[in-house]
């Protein structure tokens, strides 16, 4: 029976009901039915073995560049959504700038309809949800039309890589996103103060002579899209988060009951700008690499739920394009496949984080938060799932990623915690072994 | 190695002052001293480069540097290829590390390379078994005009350690500022900077200067004022409201110079905004090194092309009648 077995003797973590013990797992076609010890399961049906692996809600990582349509020489749909699956990630969220971006229902479509156009092949990744432009070409000026976006699939809509600099065209999306429930998602950055700045500024950017950005330029956009979410009472939700500033205006706003959330990336809780030295573009990224106080400030945010999910920001380009002066390199890395073993690295090895919770950041908080599927595995629920060794070492070696692009500041590290199989909906879209 | 010899060191490239010693910088100083009398000579022409051939790869405009590094190469008996990017492939959209690997094609001895962005010169020295020269990149260092300064303070005091140095003005976008300040620090100069605060760069401090507030308690401080020159584009940034006004506040005259010790020297990279960051009669006057820095220029950047073709410091007075 398709997407019907059995995980048997696995060390179930499931944030939503509070589980954290050795159970099984039964599926039938593609939900869950039972979780339980000693399921035995009908007759004939599939077993898969999961002693010694942690069985826990497929990832979620709500933010990601798949780069189609436009730039496949980066990526695909259909690359990125296999490089998610071997990182755990049953579920990812498109951002809109593309070319042409997102910014119309046909292209949305495109990319959900990609998506489950190479599943039904037989060579789908994670789920691939679209999230739209928040404006016409990503221009910051006129809004898209959200109703007809969110009709062709959308789930959130966002101008990331150009953060939306008119207060009042904020304004109209945090009121206008509230019929249809969903959230604004912010790269805060203000882009003239960041004038052109390429790395963190401080006493590294100095001595490598690189025009830095300063940590007020994302602070600031945060604490304004703050002020126009109580005036509105809509959802801004701020990516990548990579100062203790905006960390401790996130705190304080939440305290305050206003709907402000914030996600965490693995590279700003595990690298600072000392990552650049040496002008290795791989550490190149917007928001930057920051001082070792932002790094400890946004993993302290994570811990504490002020942040309240890990997203990789997953931006990958071509070999050649990274290959060049520090300068004219593109921002960005690649992060689905690396994601889940440097936050165990980070958090969780050190003891500062339980696994349970990690795994609530990952895959549950996501899915509370922004109101999806997914992130449980309650009977009945879809049955997106992983099976992950969480003490398997590995070494990262950019050459076996799945993503089309290997721009990671990971490579050769060694990590701790491998996905051993990825299941979407029942079916196995990634498996170690297969 | 000889009963004197040094193991300098320097490795293949020269990138910058940032990851040099002391010893290194002042041993280079010292591998110049010899090569400052070939300036002097009527037939300027030593065989110490004989067969070693150098691409001059200026991707930004300079006339000063280049210059000053095509006489230190004909003086050596070197062969050279000048590239600029005017005209060249690089205009025609041809990446930096193409470029590299074509120039290596050729099988050429040694880049030495000016680029706009800061890591190109280290870009190209990682890619190529080549010898690479900086001779600036972007705003990160540049680090012959440093030694030409070093070796201009050293030719006026005798020793670098212990002598007060103040760099004044645009230290935010200057490589020669960088790499002077390294230089200076590893001779053992105390160092400060003064400029608009637009124009100091964030965690300056951190690399073990200090800042001085108004140019008049620099002058006071300072043996030696290093004056930077004020680009002009810097107005348009916004860094600066005008010329006048970065005249009224920073520029070294004369009447402020009045304040400075007897034995104080002013320094200036060139080119020169006279009228804007330093005064005609101050630029001409008693305290200008600036002429000397320039004659010192080429007598440095023959002892870096000497001692990165593998010459040893102490046979540098041998190498000026045999080759190396």
């Amino acid at each position: 029976m398709s997407g019907s077995f059995l995980l048997a003797g696995g060390r179930v973590i499931d944030p939503s009901t509070g589980t954290d013990d050795v159970r099984d797992v039964l599926v039938r076609e593609g939900r869950i039915e039972t979780v339980a010890r000693g399921v035995t399961g009908p007759e004939g049906i599939p077993r898969i073995e999961a002693r010694g692996l942690v069985v826990a809600p497929g990832l979620i990582d709500v933010h990601v560049h798949l780069r189609e349509p436009g730039a496949e020489h980066k990526e695909t749909i259909r690359t990125g959504a296999r490089s998610a699956a071997a990182g755990g990630f049953t579920t990812i969220w498109a951002m809109p700038n593309t070319d042409p971006p997102l910014d119309d229902p046909a292209a949305v479509g495109f990319v959900r309809e990609e998506a489950r156009r190479w599943a039904r092949k037989g060579e789908g990744g994670a789920r691939v949800s679209p999230v739209a432009a928040a404006s016409l070409g990503l221009a910051g000026e006129q809004m898209t039309e959200i109703g007809g976006l969110v009709e062709a699939g959308a789930v959130a809509v966002t101008d990331d890589g150009h953060p939306i600099h008119d207060p009042a065209l904020m304004r109209r999306l945090l009121e206008y996103t509230q019929s249809f429930g969903i959230p604004v998602l912010q790269h805060a950055e203000n882009m003239a103060l960041s004038a052109g700045g390429v790395m963190n500024e401080g006493a590294v950017a100095t001595a490598l002579g690189l025009r830095g950005i300063p940590n007020a330029s994302e602070a600031t956009v945060v604490a304004r899209d703050i002020y126009l979410a109580e005036l509105t009472g809509g959802h801004v939700h701020v990516q990548h988060v990579s100062t203790r500033q905006a960390v401790e205006l996130i705190r304080l706003a939440r305290e305050r009951g206003a709907r402000v959330s914030g996600e965490a990336s693995p590279h700003h809780m595990a690298l600072t700008e000392e990552a650049v030295c040496g002008y290795r573009t791989e550490a190149k990224m917007n928001p930057p690499l920051r001082s070792e106080a932002d790094r400890l400030a946004v993993r302290q945010g994570l811990i504490d739920g002020v942040l309240e999910c890990v997203a990789t920001d997953h931006a990958p380009h071509h070999y050649e394009e990274k290959e060049r002066e520090f300068d004219d390199a593109p921002f960005g890395i690649v992060g689905l496949e690396t994601a889940l073993a440097v936050c165990i690295g980070e958090l969780v090895t050190p003891g500062d984080l339980p696994l349970f919770d990690l795994i609530e950041r990952m895959s549950t908080a996501p899915a509370r938060l922004m109101g999806i599927e997914g992130g449980t595995l309650r009977p009945g629920s879809r049955a997106d799932l992983i099976l992950f060794d969480p003490d398997e070492e590995w070494t990262v070696d950019p050459a076996n990623f799945r993503s089309k692009s290997r721009n990671t500041p990971f490579g050769g590290w060694e990590v701790t915690g491998r996905v051993k199989r990825t299941i979407v909906g029942g079916e196995t879209r990634y498996d170690e072994g297969g | 190695m000889t009963a004197h010899g040094r193991e300098l060191g320097l490795g293949k490239d020269l990138i910058g002052l940032e990851s040099l010693t002391g010893v290194q910088i002042e041993a280079i100083l010292d591998t110049a001293e010899p090569f400052k009398e070939i300036s002097e000579r009527k037939i300027k022409k030593v065989p110490v480069l004989r067969g070693q051939t150098i691409v001059n790869l200026f991707l930004e405009p300079s006339t000063r540097t280049r210059i000053s590094f095509e006489f230190a190469q004909k003086r050596l008996s070197a062969d050279t290829v000048n590239i600029s990017s005017a005209g060249s492939s690089v205009q025609k959209g041809e990446t930096l590390v193409d470029t590299a690997r074509n120039l290596e094609a050729m099988r050429i001895h040694m880049v030495v390379v000016r680029h706009g962005s800061s890591g190109a010169a280290k870009f190209l020295a990682d890619r190529i078994p080549s010898n690479v020269i900086n001779a600036g990149d972007g705003q990160h260092e540049h680090p012959t005009q440093a030694l030409l300064d070093l070796l201009t303070i050293r030719d006026r005091f005798g020793a670098i350690a212990g002598r007060r140095v103040c760099i004044v003005g645009d230290i935010l976008h200057s490589r020669v500022a960088r790499s002077n300040i390294w230089g200076l620090l590893k001779c053992g100069a105390d160092v400060a900077v003064c400029g608009p605060r637009t124009l100091i760069p964030a965690g300056i401090e951190e690399l073990g200067v200090q800042r001085v507030g108004s140019i008049e308690e620099a002058i006071e401080w300072c043996d030696v004022l290093y004056v930077l020159r004020l680009q002009l584009e810097r107005m348009e940034g916004g860094y600066v409201p005008s010329l006048r006004e970065y005249n009224r506040v920073f520029g070294v005259s004369s009447e402020r110079l009045g304040r400075a010790g007897d034995e104080m020297i002013v320094l200036h990279p060139g080119p020169m905004n006279r009228g804007v960051e330093i005064d005609s009669d101050v630029a001409d006057g008693p305290r200008s090194v600036i002429l000397p820095q320039v004659t010192n220029g080429v007598a440095v950047r023959m002892a870096v092309l000497y001692l990165l073709a593998g010459g040893r410091p102490e046979l540098a007075e041998d190498a000026k009648v045999a080759g190396s």
